[in-house]
């Protein structure tokens, strides 16, 4: 596969990059390593990576380790829905365990699988500053809280039909 | 009903966008500053103020501009700190999210008196719907002459950029955060120097947190001398706390400082009291990083005086009878919460998140979370209680960044407070090898 951000996206990228001071362009890894992710399947591949140092003029090593420290870039592939459930104290203190066992029973896979489908995959992360509305999980860049199973299970029925990314594009599209 | 200074017009329908912002007084505070104040003079009411970092460490906001190298000629930034990912913490995603003008034009306000010229704000990843908010925000700022070249016809001018992170707390430290804004891994720089003299691409900056960015509005609206009459002692202002875990009312609440913690707790005008009809356990008052109190101690002092939410009243007694106000996130526990797991959680997370760069902190906190993930399953030692002490002990005050204290602190805390329940769950275990 030739890699290549869209027309839109190369735009993006450039205003990006013209964001920090001339030859402080490495300065603009993160966002366009999100760009990147959201462009191309919600993961980012060497050949993505290496695509995104050429376009910033740095050498690839510097953007796998990066892409390696960062908790919300993914290194290997993933569902089409990223399930991120909190599970940090304040999520636990309001029930985050019974939320995390309901969907590995529901999907019968363990945290940190896919299921066969290739729609969904559970993650617990940590807290994602949403604790004065436990529990809560994260899907893309929407924030679902004041979690109960039966919310849980009407969420998944919804997004099983169309999937849900974060994109950062669209944050600054929408602008 | 106390004062609200950053939350007053939080209800008010359309407060997101700038007319009604403006409608509402906004932006009166960049009029003020640009064309009646001289730089130094803003400075000085922020001084004045007593406004201290809402960031955690409480460090006076004043005195920190005072510190930026102002004979260096490189160009000086303002980063304003929006990475909130300390445990129980989410005021400034609320402050951001409700009213992102706020942040905006204490940032243009700020910026001057530092003699910035350009100013990023370093938003964590998972806030991504965010950053649209801020984007918009900060594009109508453009619009109507508060930002970029000639701001409101002086001679001032301003770029803001957003900037957002990709999932790492460590990158809340300051210097990590500046490491993570150049396109780096987010490991903590050596101090010093301090990024007052070589900080964002080795020019002088300043990093503030969001609330306290915003603070310095009403500081500037009100006047030094006015703000610093709220509050109480050293503990000046209105403070954000952001309210979790089991009470009736969880949110982010505008205080005055100096509110007892009981009546915080217990107000309807603020938690609510204890859900379930439950009684009060133990409180963690500022942030995952801080000590755990027992309900007794975090509503008296060990001298028996009411316990006032202000940094001083919080932190009477040290680290044995007292903890600290920190980023205020205040999390609290009913009496029929596991304390054991509730350290587990805590453990996890600052394993998850130390950058590895120290060994005490890398392996440290690594030791600690499987101590207390064998003592939370009931497979644990009465002697694994005193080892963790000891670990905690060990990488306390060892380390480059205070990620290493701040995972320590809570479990001191906590096998102080409430070592009987550590030992019941070593326990368990030696009644397992019993039985068996
Ligand atoms: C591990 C660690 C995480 C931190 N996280 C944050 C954070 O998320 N937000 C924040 O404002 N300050 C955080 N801080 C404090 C910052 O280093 C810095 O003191 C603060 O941004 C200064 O702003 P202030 O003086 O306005 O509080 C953190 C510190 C440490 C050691
Ligand atoms: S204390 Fe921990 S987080 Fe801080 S620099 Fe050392 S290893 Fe990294
Ligand atoms: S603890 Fe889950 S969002 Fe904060």
């Amino acid at each position: 596969m030739d890699i290549k951000f869209s027309s839109e996206a190369l735009a993006t990228a450039n205003k990006l990059i013209a964001r920090y001071p001339q030859g402080k362009q490495k300065s603009a890894l993160i966002p366009m390593l999100h760009l990147a992710q959201s462009e191309f399947d919600g993961w980012l591949s060497p050949e993505v990576m290496d695509y995104v140092a050429s376009l910033l003029s740095i050498k690839p090593i510097e953007v796998y380790e990066v892409a390696t420290f960062y908790s919300m870039f993914n290194t290997k592939p993933v569902g089409k829905c990223l399930i991120e459930v909190c599970q940090t104290s304040s999520c636990w203190l309001r029930g985050s365990d019974e939320i995390v066992d309901h969907l590995k029973k529901k999907w019968n896979i363990e945290v940190g699988e896919t299921t066969s489908d290739g729609m969904f995959t559970l993650k617990t992360v940590e807290c994602l500053g949403s604790c004065g509305t436990a529990p809560m999980l994260q899907c893309g860049s929407d924030f679902h809280e004041n979690l109960t199973v039966e919310k849980v299970d009407e969420l998944i029925e919804k997004l099983k039909s169309k999937g849900e990314r974060s994109s950062y594009l669209k944050s600054l599209v929408n602008s | 009903m106390g004062r609200k200074l950053l939350l007053e017009h939080i209800n008010e329908p359309g407060i997101q966008t700038f007319d009604v912002y403006r409608k509402k007084g906004g932006y009166a505070s960049v009029e003020k500053a640009l064309k009646t104040m001289a730089p130094d003079a803003v400075t000085e009411e922020v001084k004045k103020s007593g406004l201290r970092g809402r960031g955690g460490a409480g460090f006076p906001a004043g005195m920190k501009w005072s510190f930026i190298d102002k004979k260096s000629d490189k160009p000086r930034y303002l980063v304003v700190n929006a990475d909130e990912s300390e445990p129980g913490t989410f005021k400034d995603r609320y402050l951001m999210e409700k009213i992102p003008h706020v942040l905006i034009e204490g940032m243009i306000v700020a910026s001057f008196a530092l003699g910035a010229k350009t100013s990023y704000i370093y938003i964590r990843g998972e806030y991504m719907y965010i950053v649209g908010i801020l984007e918009k925000a900060i594009q109508e700022a453009y619009a109507k002459g508060f930002l970029g070249k000639n701001i409101l016809g002086t001679d001032y001018s301003l770029d803001i950029y957003v900037h957002p992170g990709a999932g790492a707390y460590i990158c809340g430290e300051e210097t990590a955060l500046l490491e993570s804004l150049e396109g780096k891994r987010g490991n903590p720089r050596l101090k010093p120097p301090f990024p007052a003299v070589a900080g964002l691409y080795a020019s002088p900056t300043v990093v503030n947190n969001v609330e306290t960015i915003a603070a310095v509005v009403p500081v500037i609206n009100m006047g030094g001398d006015e703000y610093a009459k709220i509050g109480i002692g050293k503990s000046t202002g209105t403070k954000l706390i952001s309210a979790s875990g089991h009470i009736n009312k969880p949110g982010v609440y505008e205080i005055e400082l100096g509110v007892p913690v009981d009546e915080f707790i217990y107000s309807e005008e603020y938690c609510g009291g204890i859900w379930k009809n439950r009684r009060l356990k133990a409180v963690v008052a500022g942030g995952s990083s801080v000590p755990i109190l027992p309900a007794d101690l975090i509503l008296t002092t060990a001298k028996g005086e009411p316990r006032l939410m202000t940094y001083e009243s919080l932190a009477d007694g040290g680290f044995q009878t007292g903890t600290m106000l920190g980023s205020g996130g205040f999390i609290v526990m009913d009496e029929m919460t596991d304390i054991v797991k509730n350290l587990y959680t805590f453990a996890r997370f600052y394993h998850h998140e130390s950058c590895g760069q120290c060994s005490p902190c890398r392996e440290g906190t690594g030791w600690m979370e499987k101590i207390l993930h064998r003592l939370h399953h009931g497979h644990g030692k009465k002697e694994d209680i005193d080892i963790l002490v000891d670990v905690a002990k060990k990488i306390e005050g060892n380390t480059i960044c205070p990620l290493g204290d701040a995972a320590a602190w809570p479990v001191a805390s906590a096998v102080r407070h409430f070592r009987k329940e550590f030992e019941a769950a070593a326990m368990a275990h030696s009644h397992a090898e019993l039985v068996a």
